[in-house]
């Protein structure tokens, strides 16, 4: 269960930085649902169910679909 | 987008996340979960059949006055119990003073006013989701 918390861990640093990094917006978005999938799993093995699911309906599934929304409606590359 | 497998799965996977939410919502006061997270899985259901259908018939499913209406209408009721507390038991949303039903601690009526707050933040928090959906992705 260590190991794959550590490796959890490692994961979410890494999208959280290819998040800021990334200059396609499109891109990032979908980094940053990966991001919130593994923080509902993280929220699970740390005792808090309610949370996971609050994270799992909202982090990996609406924002993402407003962010691409509104990506839709501006431009799809940082300048 | 007029594709049929995504119409089919749709079609057959609309109501049980739509079971799945109501479920949360009712078992907000003895299990995890709550008006929130169960509002946000009503709310993501009808979002799905917008993506899949379409605007205008997700517009004639559900539309934008009843949204609103259902919203305005999910926080008045939370006051409304809330100012019941206050007639009743003297502080605002007091619940076991107020000499309301607490029933079996773990059976599903029970609890007093708490099943009856998820239920009007549940209905508050999905209709504001499909508000805001349809508010970004309408044509101007």
């Amino acid at each position: 269960m260590l190991i794959l918390n550590v490796i959890l861990v490692i994961f979410l640093i890494i999208c959280a930085v290819a998040v800021e990094r990334t200059k396609d917006l499109l891109g990032a978005v979908i980094i940053f649902a990966a991001y919130s999938l593994i923080m509902a799993v993280l929220w699970l093995m740390l005792q808090a169910p309610d949370i996971a699911l609050t994270e799992a309906a909202i982090g990996a599934g609406v924002t993402t679909i407003l962010f691409i929304g509104v990506i839709s409606r501006t431009r799809r590359m940082e300048k | 987008m007029d594709d049929i497998i995504v119409k089919t799965i749709t079609r057959l996977i609309v109501p049980f996340i739509q079971v799945y939410g109501i479920f949360v919502i009712l078992h907000g006061h003895i299990s995890p979960g709550g008006g929130f997270s169960g509002g946000a899985v009503l709310g993501s259901s009808m979002i799905l059949f917008t993506l899949s259908f379409g605007l205008p018939m997700a517009s004639r499913k559900i539309p934008h006055k009843v949204t609103s209406i259902l919203e305005t209408s999910g926080i008045l009721w939370y006051i409304i119990i809330g100012l019941a507390g206050i007639y009743l038991g003297g502080k605002f949303l007091v619940n076991k003073e107020a000499g309301f039903f607490m029933g079996q601690a773990g059976e599903l009526i029970s609890a007093g006013i708490i099943p009856l707050l998820t239920l009007g933040i549940g209905i508050k928090v999905a209709s504001t989701m499909i508000t805001l959906f349809h508010t970004i992705i309408e044509e101007d």
